[in-house]
């Protein structure tokens, strides 16, 4: 059983996800560049087309592939991954182009922002620095997953690789800011979740009742975050939330 | 086209199709039936393709014509009637304008009533199937109007051999994180009686063991992944998770393994209490059935069902035995 799983650390690696599904990763850890390679590789992999192949998606660090195996045996997609795999150097592959910046309003305040404080003490800062270094910069949408719509936003530095919580919080609200292992996600659901809540926003990712654009970030947008006070962001209506858009690609 | 009128509709029923494919890279899962072999013995029973359908956890059902119309009832058997007369389970029937189908709340699992032509509700992002977890439609409640496609067949009064439940070990397969867990972990897992908890749902359904719990280094740290319907998931407090077709699409609990696809229904449809053991196959020597091979087998095996009188409305309407005469010779 373990030998039909590619144990060797050498990346990247193909890994079967169950019977009908292949799993191409490129870093076994948030990296920049393995973030790129994924979606380089899925873009690639769906120029080919092949047969039987029935949908491809990328996470953090990996290129998944599902197909179906009545119509291509595993062992041949796999050989022509591998064969696709060594036509370049894929971590030195651009980002997609048309891809947006989403500037978010986010209040750090009171019942907003329940877990702030521990937050920022697991990464060694006081409140204030912890919002400071969130807003500072624009982070990527490196993964659309979990929920419709909903972004894995990264990475944040290194101080902010923080475990997830070994015991769920039972509900986060949609629009909630949370944080882990070095990502923020503004949840696009209301779900329970081992990440921590730092902040609330009134932007909706995932409007299942727009025809147009249901699902509003792509893998490779940038998302900056905007401090707003608790009553300013009381004044924002969801889905919109007080977000605006440029195009950066 | 007809409608149906729900006149009781217990907590959490929905109408569920196939799902969706090609929305894993947005964060959607596939969704769709818990149970899809029940749907395609019931596109069997009613000759014609997958439609949508109703789909019940144990609550009870019970709706209207408003039209000649005909169903299937496939999946969790329950205790199913038509104007007191009971029904055979993974057969399909006929209901006249006025006539009032019930079915009684059922004990685990789901059970799924399908229409000729199928449920006609909305479509969106490609698919009929409510996904509550990502927000997508809503449970059915007492009162709704349901359209019901056009019924281009004929095809009722079949019945569909129900095939031997299965006790052997649900089978498993390599999945993301398999290769992390030590040996002694894999070789426990399939040594392992596990009991499907009360706490489960589409999105997943928590197994519990006696004995240690399982889990790798790091697990809190793993980067998320790629997770999939049928994934056995090993969560914080070290006991399996296996998720449902409403999954997230990633996450960063370790996966221990993956449910060969065609096993899952049976395991989504275990009941509360009830136990099952998983089993790790080869990938190579795992053999595959689609789900149209299904639904061509599901085809052939499909009967006239052979009626117990006792089960026939209005008896004496019928000539019993053709020609019988009254003794005397003409």
């Amino acid at each position: 059983m373990q030998s039909a799983t590619d144990t060797s650390d050498a990346f990247p690696r193909l890994t079967p996800l169950g019977i009908d599904g292949l799993l191409v990763t490129f870093a076994d850890r948030l990296d920049e560049a393995a973030n790129r390679a994924a979606l380089a590789f899925r873009s690639a992999v769906d120029d080919e087309g092949w047969e039987g192949m029935i949908e491809t998606a990328t996470s953090l660090a990996s290129t998944f592939i599902a197909f179906d195996p009545a119509r291509l045996n595993r062992e041949t997609l796999a050989e022509r991954l591998r064969k696709l795999l060594g036509t370049r150097d894929w971590f030195a592959a651009d980002l997609p182009t048309g891809r947006r910046r989403l500037t978010i309003p986010v209040s750090f305040e009171g019942d907003h922002a329940p877990q702030l404080d521990e937050a920022a003490d697991l990464a060694g800062l006081t409140r204030a620095q912890a919002i400071e270094e969130i807003c500072a910069r624009p982070v990527r949408a490196l993964a659309l997953g979990y929920a419709p719509g909903q972004a894995y936003l990264g990475e944040l530095d290194a101080h902010w690789n923080i475990d997830r919580q070994r015991d769920l919080t039972p509900r986060v609200e949609t629009g909630a800011l949370v944080t882990a292992v070095r990502q923020l996600i503004v949840f696009a659901t209301t779900t329970p979740t081992g990440w921590r809540q730092i902040g609330m926003t009134r932007f909706h990712g995932f409007r299942p009742d727009d025809p147009d654009r249901p699902i509003v970030l792509a893998p490779g947008d940038e998302v900056r975050f905007t401090p707003v006070s608790a009553a300013e962001l009381e004044a924002l209506c969801a889905p919109e939330g007080g977000v605006t858009l440029e195009d950066i690609a | 086209m007809t409608t149906v009128t729900l006149t009781r509709a217990g907590p959490g029923i929905t109408v569920q199709d196939l799902g969706r494919r090609g929305y894993i890279s947005q964060g959607l899962s596939r969704g769709g039936a818990a149970d899809r072999t029940a749907l395609l013995a019931a596109a069997a029973l009613l000759r014609q393709e997958v439609t949508a359908a109703l789909e019940l956890p144990p609550s009870p059902l019970a709706l209207r014509a408003n039209g000649p119309l005909r169903f299937a009832l496939t999946g969790s058997e329950r205790a199913a009637q038509v104007e007191g007369n009971r029904l055979a389970w993974n057969g399909s029937h006929r209901l006249a304008e006025g006539e009032t189908l019930t079915l009684a709340a059922g004990t685990g699992g789901y059970a799924y009533v399908s229409f000729g032509g199928g449920l006609a509700t909305p479509i969106r992002l490609g698919s009929r199937a409510a996904h509550l977890a990502a927000g997508i439609g809503a449970p059915v409640e007492t009162g709704d109007e349901l359209l019901l496609g056009p019924d281009g067949g004929d095809a009722a009064d079949l019945v569909l051999e129900a095939e031997r439940t299965a006790s052997a070990a649900l089978r498993l397969l390599p999945s993301a994180h398999t290769a992390l867990f030590p040996e002694d972990q894999i070789a426990r897992l399939q040594e392992t009686t596990f009991t499907r908890d009360p706490r489960g749902n589409r999105q997943g359904i928590r197994l519990t063991q006696d004995g240690a719990p399982f889990g790798t280094e790091g697990q809190l740290s793993l980067l998320s992944e790629i997770a999939r319907p049928g994934d056995i998931q090993i969560t914080g407090d070290g006991s399996p998770m296996l998720l449902g077709p409403e999954c997230q699409t990633t996450g960063g609990y370790p996966r221990i393994g993956c449910l060969h696809p065609d096993d899952l229904p049976r395991a989504m449809q275990t009941p509360p209490g009830a136990t099952l053991r998983l089993s790790f196959v080869p990938l190579d020597e795992a053999t595959w059935q689609g789900e149209d091979d299904i639904l061509r087998d599901m085809r052939a095996r499909t009967a006239p069902r052979i009626r117990d009188p006792h089960d026939i409305r209005d008896l004496g309407a019928y000539q019993l035995i053709s020609g019988v005469t009254t003794g005397e010779t003409a």
